[in-house]
């Protein structure tokens, strides 16, 4: 008895040893990963929320019926074809009379984004008694100068290496001294579609172009895939060639790679089936797809972990097994099907790859109102920033990135709050 | 979590079987007996229910081998073997349960008040409301202890107003001795009882839908001494109204409860008597080597 007590003993201390390591190797890894969660989590956040500013420039604009084309009582079209731009340059050359030369006044209008002629329009539509006065209006200010004023361009790199001049330098200082210059949220990036000016630039399209897709997706893919699941557990026959050779398809499926889902969709949705092109409906059709054999898979688990004594008591009272299945089996297993649905959109919702063939990996700049208006969605958008080449488009990357994660940790979050909700009673 | 499907030793299913005793061999000099038709009085006078020549193969294997047997009129008949022989599986033959196990065949004609209940215009789910069934480990839906006992009134339809079904409940509970317990905690949870609690659920929900004959697959097996004598003595009132049929692994149950004993062995109908005389005087030699405990 004593000597196995001693044998024991001995290798106990080389147990607790042993287990002492893989505990610390554990904890290693775990640190590891958070670490480099950090890392992006902070080079994103530290890239991207400058982002959420937006510069603008306060101008006193004379609204000069002459230099317009219209007076106070023109009609609204009339209104709306007024030469605002001239106004707004003219305006601009008081401030700094020295804007000699075209190089110069090419760079006094850049000061302001191309998009105030409209904020102007916009402004005196509504109030067309402001025509025959000097009116102050904020203005966008121009990427270029947004970027200074977030301090991403040098002032000590010689000139020919930047691309506000010196002279541009000097008003900007300027107007900074007379306080006409401000940052403020900024909204356009929530309220605008897309756009090659980047201080005009925002994510509402790819947002809701996001938005309907997944819409799509979640009305196709979650009753088809529950559906099939709920058949081949419970009425499909069991050892049947054809219900192992469809079962092992649907599982393959779930390793084929996204873009080959964009082929199909290419030349069924929108060849033979004539589904119109870039829409949210045909991207939505393509990530079903891709996204049917995860929820299938995930409600098929669910579906088996429900205990056979309920169906048992339920079809010895007299159920059918359609009625089992509807009133015990999928309620018990809607924990694990609506888990396996929610990591399959979150899933779909950062995918490019499969709409890259169907034509939504697109500079498409109207905001979508419909599964039939061309659409793009946030993982394209956030490709797209990246890819162009202004300064300030960086920044905006990082910010689209970073709402596109916010949405993800949504999503995320409702599973989990569903998921406790509907927690196992039995 | 395990299921209870009565299996035969050995064959290929994918639910777990709860009574794991090792496959009975044929050595022992006990089994040298042979079998050579039932022995007693299998049949009565005017059956609820019926099986003649009822054979049951499990894909390949046969599990009842030609078991003919009368039960009677609002009387409790004991089942009762060793383990494997096969008393479960014919319980499950009479509700038509073993409808949902694919590779279990059924032949031979079973009839509920003389019809046959395996005929082809025959609806199961017409039998299952006549014909009720109790499991052996309690399983309550995860649903109120109204919402359980009220399911299948709902389901066929029993009751048009809320004041109906909570008659019916109501009814149901008090038959099942649970009502008064109960009573001010309807809208918890089934499973949040005890299990003779749990149990006796079951039954007020088997009896919720008025069935003429209620399965009882080893009801109490999973219980304490004191739940099991409340369900026994349910049992007892019980017969006045519905016909029951218990499969047992205890004799002494089976001797307190039954009017009518049928000891199965190896899928066989050996004997049926009444039960006082299966347990003091039995006719096979079997039945005499099972009741003075040589085996099972």
């Amino acid at each position: 008895m004593t000597a196995t007590r001693d044998r024991i003993e001995a290798t106990l201390r080389k147990r607790y040893r042993r287990e002492r390591l893989f505990r610390f190797f554990g904890l290693v890894s775990l640190g590891i990963s958070f670490l480099f969660l950090l890392i992006l989590l902070f080079t994103i956040f530290r890239t991207g929320l400058p982002a959420f500013q937006q510069t603008w420039i306060k101008i006193d604009v004379d609204l000069d019926p002459a230099v317009l084309g219209v007076d106070r009582h023109a009609s609204q079209d009339e209104l709306f074809g007024a030469n605002y731009a001239k106004a707004i340059k003219v305006s601009l050359r008081k401030i700094f009379p020295d804007a000699k030369g075209r190089k110069k006044k090419r760079g006094l209008k850049n000061l302001v984004s191309n998009s105030a002629p409209w904020q102007l329009r916009d402004a005196v539509m509504k109030h067309p008694d402001l025509i025959g006065t000097t009116h102050a209006f904020w203005f966008l200010a121009k990427d270029d100068v947004d970027v200074f004023m977030k301090g991403q361009i040098d002032r000590n790199l010689p000139e020919s290496d930047r691309r506000l001049k010196d002279f541009q330098l000097a008003w900007i200082d300027k107007l900074l001294a007379e306080g006409r210059l401000e940052k403020r949220f900024n909204t356009t990036l929530f309220t605008a579609g897309d756009s090659r000016e980047p201080e005009q630039a925002g994510v509402a399209g790819a947002i809701m172009g996001s938005f309907f897709t997944m819409l799509v997706t979640l009305l196709l893919s979650f009753p088809i895939g529950v559906a099939a699941a709920a058949y081949l557990e419970e009425f499909a026959p069991q050892n049947n060639r054809w219900v192992d050779f469809i079962e092992v398809n649907i599982n393959n499926l779930a390793a084929v790679p996204s873009i080959i889902f964009g082929l199909l969709g290419l030349a069924v949705f929108i060849n033979f089936f004539g589904v119109p092109r870039s829409t949210p409906l045909v991207g939505g059709l393509v990530l079903t797809l891709m996204t049917l054999p995860t929820i299938i898979i995930a409600s098929r688990a669910a579906i088996k972990s429900v205990p056979p004594s309920i169906k048992q008591a339920a079809i010895g009272l007299g159920a059918s097994p359609v009625q089992t299945l509807f009133h015990h089996t999928l309620p018990l297993a809607m924990p694990g099907i609506l888990t396996g649905t929610i990591i399959g959109m979150a899933q779909a919702l950062g995918e490019t790859a499969p709409l890259l063939m169907i034509g939504m990996v697109a500079f498409v700049v109207d905001i979508p109102h419909g599964i039939l208006d061309p659409a793009t969605v946030m993982p394209v958008q956030v490709y797209l920033w990246s890819d162009s080449p202004e300064r300030a488009f960086v920044e905006r990357t990082s910010a689209a990135i970073i709402i596109l994660l916010g949405f993800l940790v949504v999503m995320n979050s409702a599973a989990i709050l569903l998921r406790r909700r509907f927690e196992r009673k039995w | 979590m395990t299921d209870v499907l009565p299996t035969m030793p050995g064959l290929p299913t994918g639910e777990t079987v709860v009574d794991d005793t090792p496959p009975m061999t044929e050595t022992r000099e006990e089994f040298d007996v042979e079998i050579k038709g039932t022995v007693g009085a299998p049949f009565v006078d005017d059956p609820k229910m019926s099986a003649r020549h009822s054979n049951v193969f499990y894909g390949e294997k046969q599990a009842i081998f030609d078991v003919s047997l009368d039960i009677g009129r609002n009387e409790i008949i004991a089942m009762i073997g060793p383990s494997g022989c096969g008393k479960s599986t014919f319980l499950r033959t009479l509700n038509r349960m073993n409808d949902t196990i694919p590779i279990c065949r059924v032949e031979g004609e079973h009839c509920l008040d003389g019809e046959d209940i395996y005929a082809p215009d025959q609806d199961p789910v017409l039998l299952r409301a006549r014909v009720g069934m109790v499991f052996q480990k309690p399983n309550p839906f995860p649903k109120s202890i109204y919402d359980n006992v009220a399911y299948g009134p709902r389901l066929h339809g029993l009751a048009r107003t809320r004041a109906e079904l909570d008659e019916i409940v109501e009814k149901s509970l008090v038959r099942a001795g649970l009502f008064n317990e109960v009573k001010d905690d309807l809208h918890k949870p089934g499973t949040g009882l005890s299990g003779g609690q749990q149990q006796r659920l079951c039954i007020a929900r088997a009896i919720a839908v008025d069935p003429e004959v209620i399965l009882m697959d080893e009801p109490t097996s999973a219980l304490d001494p004191i739940a099991t004598a409340t369900i026994e003595e349910l049992m007892d009132e019980l017969k006045s109204r519905y016909t029951i049929a218990v499969v047992t692994h205890s004799m002494q149950q089976a001797a307190r409860v039954s009017q009518r004993t049928a000891y199965f062995h190896m899928g066989k109908l050996v004997e049926v008597n009444p039960t006082n005389q299966v347990f003091t005087t039995p006719q096979h030699q079997l039945t005499e080597n099972y009741i003075t405990g040589r085996f099972g």
